[in-house]
């Protein structure tokens, strides 16, 4: 899953080079890391510090997906991501000369639409930025911020807000559990060499909140994920994308699972099974399998929409379905597709899927 | 050979028998491609750097968020404003000392900066973390760095020791505008934490109310769509493309007179073509199709002389936008491939336009028609009165506009309906004179000079129009810039009161200059003087700090003023606002101004109005010491002198050697005197070359008509001729014929001139550059024009003349064996 957000902010980096002209050997996640802090297993976590940013790594990001409905059952999905990434290695500067920069996406989904807005901003003179305690993660108008007295092991209660041209949306987060440290004590691996980042992860959310699209307010209650990572070279070299599912299971248990493509046409898969009071259990990569079974065109772009995924050892046999096949974050060059999904079979739920490099 | 290859090589037979003709179609067609598209590559070269220029000026084509008292805004604002929803991006600006010249330095945002602003393409191709990251770059455009004589990467100091980031050639950029990024901008002008100014892009999403986030402290400024520039500049391009018009026009009248005598002459083969069993539609056809090769060769031609015409001109129309408008052009042509397909494109239409009527007539053609001669007087009478009833009409639409109008566009639709009319009218006006003159005589070849003449008219009323129009432009344009240049000499008198300016490097070495001079026993006055950039009701103007001293109260010329005006200045409350600024925000003696200055907002009362002839920016002058107190911050390195005239070039030198000045901060009197009088001649250099093409290719009109008449009229000089009146004489009648109707014509012209003169004195310059000059006539000029009318007519007359003196009396007797 650490890929997926790494991958996530490489693309966007992309994107934002040719805005910006950020240089895409700075982009390109999967590029050297020299002068930045590497990752190491091992690594002790502290709360509420590491909720704040890690300026010594490259890349970072804070990232809520949520499953919501409405009075009437109607789903819904919302996303809310910041991402930060250094443009140079060293102590941050002071002002104008920080060299941080931030960037924020901003998604709702519907099963018959997709709305999505994107954001970008420096750090160091206040338009964007995160601190760990209070807790408050901002770009623009958009805010994630800790609120009565938060409980920073749960990273909860939260308030949570963006908007776009033509939505908007304002929830807050509750959990009853702990946040959940994924892979090796918070080690990701991403690959079978070195590639690897700080990954955690709070699955437990329970959001209810006000969704606005089209200037139309509906209260919608649901479910939240939050993950947090950061590294410096996440993706090797030969790795050009990957499928990341967050799913919420009706028993009250978390998967988390990815697979990360390679060029030579195999695949890297991890999987996390988080049981319903937060124990984490690793996946071997054998132990997963992942399968396309429908397509989705998107412009010139084909997109594994509808997903079988076996996990053997838990008895998982399901098929996901995207709520909105079209969940396309058409962000200029550096697109991705970021929507909810249901699922059903040996265990039913929902879920976020995400998919780059397509 | 197929038909159509006959039907061509007949008409075109007509061609190789008159080669005279063909060479006059093509000269007509090429004189008209080459005028307008000469022009349209000048307009188009300006249009292209206004954008550039536009990309790193980021002003007016987005919305602007400016502060509502004082000239910077703290940075926070912007903060809370991008917090508060708001799409805004900061930008610092101010001006740079390097190497004793000033910059205009930006300080952009580029992560925030709207796209619409258009520098993100210029600034999107350097690499983002050397632009932002210190010590960044400096974007320049290439003239500046050729100007700043640095290779890219270096590092220029500017005059207060700072260094600035290393130079990047952005071709895109505008020259004498340096790009840094925001942070470094605030350094290297000592101004920490602050901004000029926000530019706004489009919303992505709610925004809470200005006021909520901002309270009162600022003002938006709706985008334009377009730049200040391209504003500022729309009377000259106006200009040049007026011009470009007409003479397209007046080389359509030549291509007209030449297809109809081609058509008239070829009329007999046209019938016999279509006796032969040629349809009506397949002649009409290859007409057409020959034309269509002719307009296109021509337009070539035509093509590769308008660009010839273009790069001639080109350096002054640089100089002119620059003097005028503060706009850099470079110089150096470029052209886009719509050029070249809009000129020949122009040239096919304007060449069949031109053959219209012809075109008509040949489609019309009756097989059995014969050659009827017409009854001319008639048709000439209705032909004129119909043309009087035209005249009529556009005068009084002239009028109209004259006093509902009231912009620059009006002006100039006054000036073209003024021209059409009196082009209309001028027949008639030929004929009248014409048959006073008939009337007056009783000899009968006398008698029969002025019917021959007035015969002639409508042959030759084409040419003469042409000659008429191109004769009042010029009377009229010659007399506005004659008035401007007498104007703008005596202006300048008073206005370079002082002997010597100087711009020093810095305060300090403005404070020793001062020292040391005061020890000199010529220098009979030190003039500090100051200048602050400010903005007023959206735009940006310029204040000026002067010394209160005699000089300015002797010297400086005031167009209005109130009683004891320089004394008034003292207390700091009261200023004098330029001609332009004036105009444009309606002010008068005894209304209040509100500049914003760092400090707050600083009410001035307007107790003078000054003519400011050349300033792009409006200006207000003040006292100097009233300036400093509410500008605190700006050099003070700017003085006048006032020195005894025989001592000017030894303490010149002494300041030289001294302090290490230049010609770029040291000057005297004289030097700049010519200087500016230098950049005002540039000005109205384009208008007079333009004016002067113009004025020829009207001369080409009469010769072509002259020529083409020639042959026409053997039959009415031949029983003449046979009469006993000799060649000589026949010719010279003939010569004193063209002549006597082109002076009525140039005499006609002087009124109409002086007509449009004022119109372009009274209304266009006003609405274009904000002045207002005294009109004057200049006798001498007008008389010199008419002169060169009346060489150029008798270069056209020449010609027929001569031939017709020369000719085999074998030709003259054909013409009675001719049934025509």
């Amino acid at each position: 899953m650490i890929s997926r957000r790494t991958f996530t902010a490489a693309a966007l980096a992309l994107g934002f080079g040719q805005r910006c002209a950020l240089a895409q050997s700075y982009a390109g996640m999967n590029s050297s890391a020299e002068g930045f802090a590497t990752v190491v297993p091992g690594r002790l976590f502290s709360f509420p510090a590491d909720l704040g940013p890690h300026p010594d790594y490259r890349i970072e990001w804070w990232y809520v997906t949520a499953n919501l409905t409405d009075a009437t059952g109607k789903a819904y999905g919302s996303q809310w991501t910041l991402f930060r990434l250094a443009l140079k290695p060293g102590a941050p500067q002071q002002g104008w000369a920080y060299q941080q920069i931030w960037m924020g996406h901003a998604a709702v989904t519907r099963a018959d639409l997709h709305r999505f807005s994107a954001t970008f901003a420096r750090g160091g003179v206040g338009q964007a930025g995160v601190d760990a305690n209070p807790f408050h993660a901002w770009i623009d108008s958009w805010d994630m911020r800790g609120i009565d007295g938060m409980d920073a092991m749960k990273i909860a209660p939260l308030a949570l807000s963006a908007s776009g041209k033509d939505f908007s949306y304002a929830l807050r987060l509750d959990a009853d559990h702990a946040l959940v440290l994924q892979g090796d004590a918070g080690y990701s691996r991403k690959s079978e060499h070195e590639q690897a980042s700080y990954y955690y992860s709070q699955p437990f959310f329970k959001a209810a909140g006000r969704l606005t699209i089209d200037d139309k307010p509906v209260e919608v209650t649901g479910l939240a994920w939050m993950d947090r990572e950061w590294s410096s070279q996440p993706l090797a070299p030969d790795q050009s994308g990957w499928d990341w599912l967050a799913l919420h299971l009706k028993t009250g248990e978390k998967l988390m699972l990815y697979r990360i493509r390679q060029t030579d046409g195999r695949n890297y898969r991890t999987g996390n099974w988080i049981s319903a009071d937060g124990k984490p259990q690793q996946i071997p990569p054998a132990g997963i399998r992942m399968t396309p079974t429908a397509t989705t065109e998107i412009g010139t772009r084909k997109l594994p929409t509808t997903w079988r995924i076996e996990i053997p050892a838990h008895g998982m046999a399901i098929e996901c379905t995207a709520l909105n096949a079209k969940s396309w974050m058409g962000i200029r060059s550096s697109p991705y597709w970021e929507g909810p999904i249901n699922f059903s079979g040996s265990h039913a739920g929902v879920g976020y899927l995400e998919m780059t490099g397509y | 050979m197929t038909g159509v290859g006959w039907i061509l090589t007949v008409l075109l037979s007509h061609w190789r028998r008159h080669p005279m003709q063909l060479a006059t179609l093509l000269i007509g067609l090429i004189s008209a491609t080459a005028l307008w598209s000469g022009v349209q590559a000048l307009n188009q070269q300006a249009r292209t750097s206004y954008d550039r220029a536009a990309a790193t000026f980021g002003g007016a084509r987005v919305p602007m968020l400016v502060a509502r008292r004082g000239t910077s805004l703290p940075q926070q604002i912007f903060v809370d404003l991008r917090r508060a929803g708001w799409p805004v991006s900061p930008m610092l600006e101010g001006r740079l000392q390097i190497g004793g010249r000033s910059y205009r330095l930006l300080g952009i945002e580029p992560i925030t900066l709207p796209v619409e602003v258009g520098a993100a393409a210029a600034i999107g191709k350097t690499d983002l973390q050397s632009f932002i990251i210190p010590p960044g770059q400096t974007l320049v455009a290439p003239e500046t760095l050729s100007e700043l004589d640095l290779p890219e990467g270096a590092t220029p100091e500017a005059s207060d020791g700072t260094r600035l980031p290393p130079l990047r050639k952005v071709p895109q950029m505008a020259p004498g505008v340096l790009v840094v990024d925001i942070g470094i901008a605030q350094n290297l002008l000592h101004r920490p934490n602050e901004i000029s100014r926000l530019l706004v892009g489009k919303a992505k999403g709610p925004q809470a109310r200005l006021e909520s986030v901002a309270g009162d402290r600022l003002r938006l400024v709706p985008a334009d769509s377009e730049t200040d520039l391209e504003r500022l500049t729309d009377s000259f391009h106006l200009n040049l493309t007026a011009f470009g018009l007409l003479s397209f026009f007046v080389g359509l009248f030549i291509v007209n007179s030449a297809v109809g005598l081609a058509f008239e002459q070829r009329l007999p083969m046209l019938r016999t073509l279509r006796a032969c069993g040629v349809s009506a539609r397949k002649l009409n056809v290859m007409l057409v199709l020959e034309l269509v090769t002719l307009a296109l060769l021509a337009g070539l031609i035509g093509l590769v002389f308008g660009y010839l015409i273009a790069a001639a001109l080109l350096p002054d129309v640089a100089a002119s936008l620059r003097g005028l408008y503060g706009a850099e052009i470079p110089g150096e042509l470029t052209l886009k491939p719509q050029w070249w397909f809009a000129g020949l494109a122009i040239s096919v239409i304007g060449a069949l336009v031109a053959a219209t009527a012809s075109l008509l007539k040949a489609m019309r053609l009756s097989v059995l028609a014969i050659a009827q001669p017409q009854a001319w007087k008639q048709a000439q009478r209705r032909w004129l009165l119909l043309q009087a009833a035209g005249a009529a009409a556009v005068f009084a639409a002239a009028a109209l506009l004259f006093w509902f109008g009231a912009s620059l566009l009006s002006g100039f639709a006054v000036l073209a309906a003024l021209l059409l009319g009196a082009a209309l009218i001028l027949p008639a006006m030929l004929e009248m004179v014409l048959s006073l003159g008939q009337r007056s005589t009783r000899q009968a070849l006398a008698t029969w000079f002025w019917a021959d003449s007035r015969q002639q008219l409508s042959g030759l009323s084409v040419a003469l129009r042409a000659l008429f129009l191109a004769l009042a432009v010029n009377v009229g344009v010659g007399t506005m810039v004659e008035t401007f240049s007498h104007t703008f000499a005596s202006w300048l008198d008073g206005r370079l009161a002082a002997d010597v300016y100087i711009n020093a490097a810095d305060n300090t070495q403005a404070d020793d200059i001062k020292a040391w001079l005061r020890l000199r026993p010529e220098v009979q006055a030190i003039l500090p003087n100051a200048r602050a950039e400010t903005q007023l009701d959206g735009a940006p103007i310029e204040i000026v700090g002067l010394a209160d001293h005699s000089t300015y109260r002797d010297h400086w010329a005031l167009l209005q003023s109130v009683a004891n005006a320089w004394a008034r200045l003292r207390p700091g409350e009261a200023g004098f606002v330029s001609e332009q600024l004036a105009r444009r925000l309606n002010l008068k003696l005894g209304d209040r101004i509100e500049l914003p200055a760092p400090g707050g907002i600083w009410t001035l009362e307007v107790v003078g109005i000054y003519a400011d002839y050349g300033n792009p920016k409006g200006e207000v002058t003040v006292n100097i010491a009233a300036l400093l107190r509410h500008f605190p911050a700006i050099p003070q390195t700017r003085m006048g002198l006032r020195v005894a005239p025989a001592q000017i070039p030894a303490l010149m030198t002494a300041l030289q050697t001294r302090y290490g000045l230049n010609g770029r901060n040291l000057v005297d009197q004289a030097t700049l005197k010519a200087d500016l009088m230098g950049i005002f001649n540039r000005t109205f250099a384009v208008t007079a070359a333009l004016n002067a093409f113009t004025l020829g290719v009207a001369g080409i009109a009469l010769l072509t008509s002259l020529l083409t008449l020639a042959n026409s009229r053997l039959p009415q000089l031949a029983p003449l001729w046979a009469i006993g009146i000799t060649r000589r004489h026949l010719a010279s009648i003939e010569l004193l014929k063209t002549m006597s109707v082109a002076l009525i014509t140039t005499l006609l012209a002087l009124p109409l001139g002086l007509c449009v003169a004022w119109c372009l004195i009274a209304i266009v310059n006003v609405k274009a550059f904000g002045w207002r000059l005294p009109f004057a006539v200049f006798p001498l000029q007008l008389m010199e024009l008419v002169a060169v009318a009346m060489l150029a007519a008798l270069a056209a007359a020449l010609v027929p003349a001569i031939k017709l003196a020369r000719m085999q009396p074998a030709s003259l007797i054909k013409i009675f064996a001719d049934e025509r």
